[in-house]
């Protein structure tokens, strides 16, 4: 049985169909990319995937949950994390900050209005092992907004892990990256993969379909092709829906 | 920026323990400088509403425009529980927070979806609601005559009673033990899980929705909180001025509040709303001696302020403090040796 399960999910604007009866079944542990053109319904389709929207019709289940129509704040309290195409940090907060505001300890202890947060060093020591796991250990003073753009990326993806998440939701983490950019985050995901369910959204191809088991094609709002790396070279839907060249 | 919520784990701050030591000296100097005990008293009783206030607009970044409906209804409240209920000092302070706080849970659950421009404009309706309702509702508030006669009660701890009506020394002290409880209690929130989550939200609302926190939730709890200190704030001012009056519930009063949270400093320091009240009730008296315009002076002051220092009075201070550090106290760099030297 899948981890998460999304089955049938339409999604409209007024009188715009954005998703069509789109379908995602991801394992756990599994590595799943999505794909498509500028426009199709991608980040959509996230946003309905973790409670930003509503879906119109379908179902979402976790964990053999029935999670559709749950808050987001609710989704992410079951262990669903994600990572955003536009980047959502705390800017003025410093990089250990951002990724303490993340852990499950904190969010138990939110309520408590009696009890100073520099007491827990415990916080500080595993934020700083989870800003190790992204190559910012040493940049976890400096404050988000005077990170640099890769630096922000991989503070994002810290962020998400930071909740120790069972299904980890990525939007394009790639996103205005450089090379080493690239080469780095890379890197990161290879070493999530297989002790991590991922989601990845993603424009570099090439990179994605080096980490994914299976892939799912998304154009004009529904799944067209879904499948391994290797299938869909071969699908001829695939190679005419403009996605570029897939190696 | 406001301090990282994890500056300081202890109580009581040696800031807090100077700010304190002084303000409990001030009826020994205070009319030796040529102002007044009263005075004294109200800039604790405005500074604890603008301690209440900035966790909102500070802390929190929710823009309340009409908050000082809760500090009249806590003036109010703490009248009529006092005319109709029982005489008590405690018993009707406590009425006087509740019903703010009721007040504020009421309005932040119908506003507390809504931030940005939408929220300040809901906050203003509900406050010209509440002030309307104090104009117009006469058998209850005394209509714009508003509430006379409340007496100084005074403070019975049981075993001694402390006569707050008999001066303006007396109930100095009372405000002052108020404004340190409300202090040192409104230090450590801020600087408690709570209190971090509430600049996460500032920071990010939306972020702090798929952290698994529940925004509406804190929202809520804040605005009520706000309301009853705001409320607490009220209550000690109907009881200074012996009476409560629909005026203080009004928009250009609610200005005030952020006139001086703003000017002070609310979005940089802890302590910025209170250099605000500082700011403004001495413009008030010492201005106002010279000259009936002091609100002009004043207004001009907060333009300029918010033009070239929108960070206020604490921002330039902070910036005036790191450059003679960088300047005075940073140790210089040791001259490079001449290797043949």
């Amino acid at each position: 049985m899948a981890l998460f399960e999304a089955s049938g999910l339409h999604m409209r604007f007024g009188q715009r169909v954005v998703l069509e009866r789109v379908d995602l079944a991801v394992e756990e542990h599994q590595f799943v990319g999505i794909i498509g053109p500028n426009g199709a319904g991608k980040t959509t389709c996230f946003n309905v995937l973790t409670g930003r929207y509503r879906p119109s019709r379908g179902t979402i289940t976790f964990a053999g949950e029935n999670i559709t129509n749950l808050s987001p704040q609710a989704i992410a309290r079951k262990g669903i994390a994600r990572s955003f195409q536009i980047m959502n940090l705390f800017d003025e907060y410093s990089a250990r900050d951002n990724v303490i505001q993340a852990m499950p300890e904190m969010r138990a202890m939110s309520w408590k209005v009696g009890h100073a947060v520099a007491q827990d060093r415990f916080l500080d020591e595993a934020a700083e092992e989870v800003l190790d796991g992204v190559g910012l250990a040493a940049r976890a003073g400096v404050r988000a907004k005077d990170l640099s753009y890769g630096d922000r990326r991989a503070l994002e993806i810290a962020v998400a892990l930071a909740s120790r998440p069972r299904v980890l939701f990525l939007d394009e983490p790639t996103s205005g990256l450089g090379a080493s950019g690239r080469a780095r985050l890379r890197e990161l995901l290879l070493r999530l993969k297989g002790k991590l369910t991922i989601v990845m959204i993603e424009h570099d191809l090439a990179l994605l379909f080096s980490l994914a088991d299976r892939v799912s094609v998304i154009q004009w709002g529904q799944v067209i092709a879904k499948g391994s790396p290797d299938e869909l070279r071969g699908d001829p839907w695939v190679q005419r829906s403009n996605l570029g060249k897939l190696q | 920026m406001l301090p990282s919520p994890q500056a300081s784990p202890r109580l009581i701050t040696p800031a807090i323990a100077i700010v304190l030591l002084l303000l409990a000296t001030v009826p020994f100097w205070i009319e030796r400088i040529g102002l007044y005990p009263y005075l004294g008293v109200e800039i604790l009783i405005w500074s604890i509403y603008a301690l209440g206030f900035n966790l909102l607009l500070g802390y929190t970044g929710l823009p309340s425009f009409g908050h000082g409906a809760y500090f009249g209804i806590g003036a109010y409240a703490f009248g009529l529980a006092q005319f109709n209920i029982v005489p008590n000092l405690w018993v009707c302070l406590l009425i006087a927070i509740f019903a703010a706080a009721l007040a504020g849970a009421f309005v932040s659950a119908f506003i507390s979806h809504r931030r940005g421009i939408y929220f300040a404009l809901m906050t203003i309706a509900f406050g010209q609601v509440f002030w309307f309702i104090s104009i117009k509702w006469h058998s209850i508030t005394g209509g714009e005559d508003g509430l006379l006669k409340i007496a100084r009660l005074p403070a019975d701890f049981g075993v001694v009673q402390f006569d707050l009506g008999s001066s303006n020394y007396a109930l100095y002290y009372f405000v002052f033990a108020a404004f340190a409880i409300v202090l040192v209690g409104l230090w450590r929130l801020v600087n408690s899980p709570y209190g971090r989550i509430l600049q996460a939200i500032r920071q990010n609302e939306t972020r702090v929705t798929f952290l698994g926190y529940s925004v509406w939730w804190f929202k809520v709890s804040v605005f009520t909180l706000s309301a009853a200190i705001s409320g607490f704030a009220g209550a000690l001012f109907a009881m200074a001025q012996t009476s409560a009056f629909p005026d203080v519930m009004s928009l250009h009063h609610s200005g005030y509040i952020v006139m001086m949270t703003l000017v002070g400093g609310g979005l940089v320091s802890f302590w910025g709303p209170v250099i605000g009240v500082f700011a403004f009730l001495l413009t008030r008296d010492l201005i106002g001696a010279l000259t009936t315009a002091w609100m002009f002076w004043f207004g001009l002051f907060f333009v300029l302020i918010m033009l070239f220092k929108p960070e206020g009075i604490a921002g330039l201070v902070r910036d005036l403090r790191n450059g003679f550090i960088a300047r005075f106290c940073t140790p210089s760099p040791a001259p490079v040796r001449d290797p043949g030297s």
